[in-house]
């Protein structure tokens, strides 16, 4: 992880349901693989193809609508990213081109591997998201920008306020490398382990 | 101050602090197939090394075939997965049970039948499911692939440190009702989502009279709540279980641990950030109806209607999962023919879930539109059933007797479920298409299991356990 981030503009995509579990958002089918990359053409496999082989769109999925095709923000709904721990799911949604995602909730291991892939994982509350939702949906053209440093997403005039921990925003902004930082910490690794019982180790 | 179980395991392997970042100790890393490939080709593309081979351990499960010990049985896809895990392994000196090894297994049910796990430790995988651990009292919980490459870099995780919540069950269980109801009721009662961001402790009279593996059953499935970790305080059963395991400690470390393990409760004075009671006799055999596994009811409780329900996205959830599942409100649950039974996962795989479905198949035999299968949770599993005579149990009344694997519970071999297909099932997610696309998943308990497939629908196995 190099590049850092720091602010995001695009339109978005409305994906109105809540409970997306990661076996949706990337179906274990695709999980045979060895590599980090390639998954975005099968995000929301199931939902997004109305055969197997990935030939026929559905056109009522939302991620095939038109409208929405350059969208590069996600709006989701409660408890987005639940089930599975597969860090194959942000690699898909990352692989197919969203750089936020915008929740009012997100699951606990999906929300920490987003942050590990520069996905950024906005929470806003649910009544602001339906403020997004209906603006999205009425004007797909609408630009959604996302500026972490002061941590806010701004639609039109219209400005929402957002938490993320201090240490997860700077890694975010740095693009840290988060095992090279704590492998300097090498020394106090190595006396915790000398305090470890002997039952323990 | 008062601590929690949860606060003294923490505050043992706290290695530095950044702000509300802890950098904490992990003492055993579990890993597979599925999840670990990119996490060793990070650390080889920086010639990074695995800073403990000695705390990491190895098994092939979500990607194998569960009718032949071939590799490439499922694939060339399947095969090159777990090809390259033996490579890594080799390469970075960790202990790998490959398909065919006497220890090999779900990696959630070798774990604590090697004795890797102990009270007091903390468990990571590439796994949702490494919460099953936390019925030892240690803090395991799942983790991504890239946190996967930081264990195995430093043998640490950056975390917040998550809230707990006390879940306590009161009272004793009825016959005929498991620890696989106990923790669907709960689900049912806090939601899919209730205990995001928590870690739970499990306590209460109920939970206490519980065997290591109903345990499990128990601490497997907080994911489904959104929990972070579940935790059950060590006790005498604790104990007695992991007596002798092959990887527990012996003799002076041994004592050591057990004068350690006996102050690992919550104190009595801890304060919780949430707590939820539930009385055990309250409790009926469960069936999901939905998709997921808060939408969850006793057996004996008509599908309910999403006209009835007041939180508005219950009710749209409600609707598309009425929909998907291909059922209607009101509906009986003793109504739906369901054409397959899998009885297994790192759920319910174990010996005594093995026991408890065989007692309920001997007393008929599988319905004849019904497809039943049988995968133990390990090779030692399967070996202790064969000499009990499980295996025979199953297979005279229909049942596939299988190799021990993930299988069904998520479909990355070849034991899928096609469009339409209804599935009573012992695993513990019932996602749209995770058994299949297109496929009608029911969580149930091993007994609820067994007695659908003998009926070809599902019934209330209450009755069927008073008359064995």
């Amino acid at each position: 992880m190099t590049q850092g981030f720091q602010s995001h503009q695009g339109t978005a995509l409305p994906l109105d349901q809540a409970n997306v579990d990661t076996d949706q958002i990337i179906p274990k089918q695709f999980l045979t693989a060895v590599t980090r990359s390639g998954y975005g053409k099968h995000l929301f496999h199931d939902w997004r193809y109305l055969d197997l082989h990935e030939q026929e769109p559905n056109p009522d999925f939302v991620l095939n609508k038109p409208q929405y095709q350059s969208a590069t923000v996600l709006l989701a709904r409660e408890n987005f990213g639940c089930g599975s721990s597969r860090e194959h799911a942000p690699w898909s949604l990352a692989d197919y081109g969203f750089d936020v995602i915008i929740a009012p909730s997100f699951a606990d291991i999906f929300y920490d591997n987003c942050l590990n892939n520069q996905l950024l994982p906005v929470q806003l509350t649910p009544t602001q998201m339906n403020f997004l939702f209906d603006r999205v949906v009425s004007e797909p053209d609408t630009v959604i920008h996302i500026d972490l440093a002061n941590q806010k997403v701004l639609c039109g005039t219209d400005e929402f306020k957002f938490d993320i921990d201090a240490q997860n925003k700077e890694n975010m902004m740095k693009g840290l490398d988060a095992i090279g930082q704590t492998l300097e910490l090498d020394s106090t690794i190595n006396h915790f382990e000398g305090s470890i019982p002997p039952w323990r180790n | 101050m008062a601590s929690t179980l949860f606060d003294k395991i923490w505050q043992a392997h706290c290695v530095a602090q950044t702000g509300d970042e802890t950098l904490i100790y992990i003492d055993r890393h579990l890993i597979h197939e599925v999840t670990s490939p990119q996490a060793f080709a990070g650390l080889n593309d920086k010639g990074r090394k695995v800073r403990r081979p000695d705390k990491t351990f190895a098994t092939m499960d979500h990607s194998i075939s569960t009718r032949s010990l071939a590799l490439d049985a499922c694939g060339p896809t399947n095969q090159l997965q777990l090809k390259t895990l033996a490579e890594n392994c080799k390469a970075h000196d960790i202990e790998l049970f490959p398909v065919g090894h006497q220890k090999q297994g779900i990696v959630h049910v070798i774990g604590p039948e090697l004795g890797l796990i102990l009270p007091g430790m903390t468990v990571v995988c590439g796994d949702s499911h490494t919460a099953t651990h936390g019925a030892f009292g240690a803090l395991a919980f799942g983790i991504g692939t890239s946190q996967v490459e930081h264990v195995f870099a430093t043998q640490t995780l950056k975390q917040h440190k998550a809230k707990s919540m006390k879940v306590q069950v009161n009272g004793e269980l009825g016959t005929g009702v498991t620890a696989k109801d106990i923790i669907l009721a709960i689900i049912g009662e806090i939601g899919h989502a209730g205990a995001t961001g928590y870690v739970i402790e499990y306590c209460g009279t109920a939970i206490e009279a519980l065997s290591m593996e109903e345990r499990m059953t128990i601490c497997n499935m907080s994911i489904e709540a959104g929990a972070k970790a579940g935790l059950i305080a060590p006790d005498k059963t604790t104990i007695k279980y992991l007596m002798g395991r092959e990887y527990a400690p012996q003799n002076k470390d041994w004592d050591a641990a057990i004068t350690y393990w006996q102050s690992l409760t919550s104190d009595h004075d801890a304060i919780f950030d949430a707590v939820v009671t539930l009385d055990a006799k309250d409790i009926y055999p469960q069936v999901t109806w939905g998709t997921n596994p808060g939408q969850v009811i006793d057996i004996n409780t008509p599908i309910p209607n999403p006209g009835d329900m007041d939180d508005p996205i219950e009710k749209i959830s409600a609707e598309k999962a009425l929909k998907y599942m291909d059922i209607k409100a009101g509906q009986k649950l003793s109504d739906l023919a369901i054409t397959h039974v899998f009885i297994g996962s790192c759920t319910n795989s174990r010996i005594e879930d093995l026991r408890a479905a065989a007692n309920v198949a001997k007393r008929g035999k599988v319905a004849k539109e019904v497809t039943a299968i049988v995968v133990p949770g390990s090779v030692s599993v399967k070996q202790q059933a064969e000499r009990e005579g499980l295996n025979k149990i199953f297979i005279d009344a229909g049942f596939d007797w299988r190799l021990p694997g993930c299988s069904m519970c998520l479909g990355m071999n070849d034991d899928i479920l096609q469009s339409g297909d209804r599935c009573a099932s012992t695993s513990n997610r019932n996602f749209e298409g995770r058994q299949g696309r297109g496929s009608q998943t029911h969580l149930v308990s091993p007994e609820m299991a067994a007695a659908a497939a003998i009926h070809g629908h599902f019934v209330d196995v209450r009755q069927y356990v008073k008359e064995v």
